[in-house]
């Protein structure tokens, strides 16, 4: 079995609240509230969840991007969160990120050559010149973008296009692990198994490690070996594909998974439709966070926070219940 | 049962500074009463064009319903007077957005924006309409319905706000509600409650929904019959099932291909190699010819029509007996 690469520690990110004249804190938003994960060599994992449950702020507190509030980050047997500014910049160039809106995340006054080659000349990998230029060219081929591109300006490119330069950019510096936050969500669908072909290739070729962050379960089903599930701040479940899909054991899991619409109009599936929407980040329910639209919510639920614990088979679940 | 509507030969055309954009480009379809139809395609392909055509909500200039007829209720839509057609909308036909964050009124509550529809078309007045329409945040679900009515949009969350747009286009038992991307903004397990509402309304007020989707998952669940639109004109139009069984042009079978849910375990997706065509400089022949491997020197040529191809099926391909999945 390859080696784990990167491991997360009961991870917390609290953003705090002020109010009032003097801006006192009143509260916190606990946008990740204790994740433990880890990432093997070439292997992706999934994160998956709804709009607000943590999982971009995981993926950008890992690669600190965001200052952890508490726990730990190791990769490859070194602490992360701790490390000083020129062991992080160190780091930077074997952990890099995609980011979801390739209209945004791109410098449009940069040219494609200045956006892949900038970290490339900061981190003095090369000098400015024609083997610079030609690594650029060689980078952007493999990403499917052609040599007469690298003087434009990404307003001349076209969002799946936009999102081969991202995935260039981070690629750039032969990174071995990659937080890929929504990477496809803004694409169409053609567009978007282009993308999806283009970053299995590369991590066959390069043995990349994903962290592949996305709400939409199909996508992440293709393209993840193991998945974990987001609700709140906190994972529910995280197990290996094939158990996840055929067999889960949290009961959001199961609700997540008979929502997704079938392309299959002859398949009718028995859809458990919850109720109600997902509680505020800044003032969660207590005990299990699940409890207040959970079906099967005994009271023990209510009282206490449910344990992350290995059914076997590495299938965590945190979930009073679960068997 | 007879068709609610019926769209004829329909072309809608900007006329930009940079040229002529043929955003809806000779597109025919009917809906039937009491019937969902899908219309599916990618970014651009005139699926949400063809929608505000029929409500006439096109922006004149530079937008303009060159030619065709839009046949509603016996009536043609493209003709009548501009007063008409603001009795027909919200009345007769409503429409559903896709973005609940910025199709709300915020300076209006949401009880006042559904009275105001009420009012308008069905005569009531304000204490009947605010009656009516806590009655309708009832029916689609919105708790507590008596406060909210009072509230405002921003106090609400995405899907209760998408639930208020339904309780408006309804309040007034719409022959046809038009629903553009109606939970593309929303989280899968509301997407899941706005779903199956929009199907309850169906089944109760006996609605004819138009769904106007990229998601081919929920058109697979939700539509009685499928339009396939790519670049302005329609590629394929035929029964839900049908059109999922034996999907004949190659763009359906592509886009289908796409999708990693539809896909077997460790297979490579099957990606439509290229992008859209750029609406200002189509393509010769046929539009979808330069992505499409079945392509010859006919298809280059000459642009295809809508035939028939078993009942109920029509495809716009020249090879359309060839091609399979």
């Amino acid at each position: 079995m390859s080696e784990v690469i990167l491991e997360a520690k009961n991870l917390k990110k609290y953003f705090p609240i002020y109010k009032g004249a003097f801006r006192k804190r009143v509260g916190d938003v606990k946008a990740v509230d204790g994740v433990s994960l880890y990432i093997k060599e070439g292997e992706t994992l999934g994160l998956v969840g709804e709009s607000g449950c943590g999982k971009s702020t995981t993926g950008r507190t890992i690669l600190r991007l965001l200052d952890a509030t508490e726990g730990t980050v190791t990769y490859k047997g070194q602490d992360v969160l701790n490390a000083s500014k020129d062991e992080m910049k160190k780091l930077r160039r074997e952990m890099q990120i995609v980011f979801q809106d390739p209209y945004s995340s791109l410098n449009p006054r940069m040219t494609v050559s200045e956006i892949v080659g900038e970290a490339l000349v900061e981190h003095g990998i090369y000098k400015k010149g024609k083997e610079l230029d030609d690594y650029i060219v060689d980078v952007i081929t493999k990403c499917g973008l052609a040599k007469y591109h690298i003087n434009r300006y990404p307003h001349e490119f076209s969002g799946g296009q936009r999102q081969r330069i991202g995935i260039a950019r981070a690629l750039a510096l032969n990174p071995s692990f990659i937080v890929a936050d929504e990477p496809v969500s803004a694409l169409d669908v053609s567009i978007q198994s282009q993308v999806i072909n283009l970053l299995t290739d590369l991590q066959h070729e390069r043995k990349l490690s994903y962290l592949f962050i996305s709400h939409d379960l199909g996508v992440v089903k293709y393209i993840s070996h193991r998945i974990g599930v987001m609700y709140l701040g906190t994972l529910v479940e995280l197990a290996d594909k094939k158990s996840l899909f055929d067999n889960p054991k949290h009961p959001y899991t199961q609700a997540l998974l008979s929502a997704i619409p079938v392309p299959d109009p002859t398949k009718k599936i028995n859809r458990i439709i919850l109720q109600g929407d997902i509680p505020s980040p800044a003032n969660p329910p207590s005990g299990c966070k699940f409890h207040t639209r959970c079906m099967y919510a005994k009271d023990i639920c209510k009282e206490q926070v449910p344990e992350f614990r290995d059914l076997g088979g590495e299938h965590f679940v945190a979930c009073h219940f679960a068997k | 049962m007879g068709n609610l509507l019926e769209v004829q030969d329909l072309r809608t055309y900007f006329y930009t500074d940079d040229g002529v954009v043929k955003a809806v480009d000779g597109v025919n379809f009917s809906v039937e009463a009491g019937k969902t139809i899908g219309i599916v395609g990618e970014s651009g392909c005139g699926k949400s064009i063809t929608a505000m055509s029929i409500l006439r909500l096109i922006p004149d200039p530079p937008g303009k319903i060159v030619s065709g007829k839009i046949m509603f209720n016996g009536e043609d839509l493209t003709k009548v007077s501009d007063e008409k057609i603001r009795h027909i909308r919200g009345n007769d036909i409503s429409m559903i957005f896709q973005e609940p964050m910025t199709s709300l009124n915020p300076v209006f509550t949401v009880g006042f924006q559904i009275m105001e529809a009420l009012m308008l078309h069905q005569n009531l007045d304000e204490s009947e309409a605010r009656k009516k329409a806590i009655e309708m945040l009832k029916l689609v679900g919105i708790p507590r319905a008596e406060k909210i009515v009072d509230e405002y949009p921003h106090q609400l969350s995405g899907g209760m706000r998408q639930r208020v747009m339904i309780a408006m286009a309804v309040s007034c038992q719409p022959k046809l509600l038009i629903a553009d991307e109606p939970t593309t903004a929303l989280d899968v397990t509301i997407q899941a409650q706005i779903l199956e509402l929009m199907n309850d309304l169906k089944n109760k007020l006996n609605t004819s929904i138009m769904l106007i989707t990229h998601d081919l998952g929920v058109v697979a669940e939700m539509s009685d019959h499928v339009v396939v639109m790519y670049s302005g004109k329609i590629v394929e139009d035929a029964p839900v099932d049908e059109l999922f069984k034996n999907p004949r042009h190659p763009y359906t079978i592509g886009l289908m291909n796409s999708i990693p849910s539809l896909i077997e375990e460790g297979k490579r997706l099957e990606s439509i190699s290229g992008s859209v065509p750029n609406p200002l400089y189509l393509p010769k022949g046929c539009y979808f010819h330069p992505r499409c491997k079945f392509a010859t020197d006919e298809c280059r040529k000459g642009q295809p029509s809508l035939r028939e191809i078993a009942p109920g099926h029509k495809v716009s391909c020249f090879r359309a007996e060839e091609v399979t999945k």
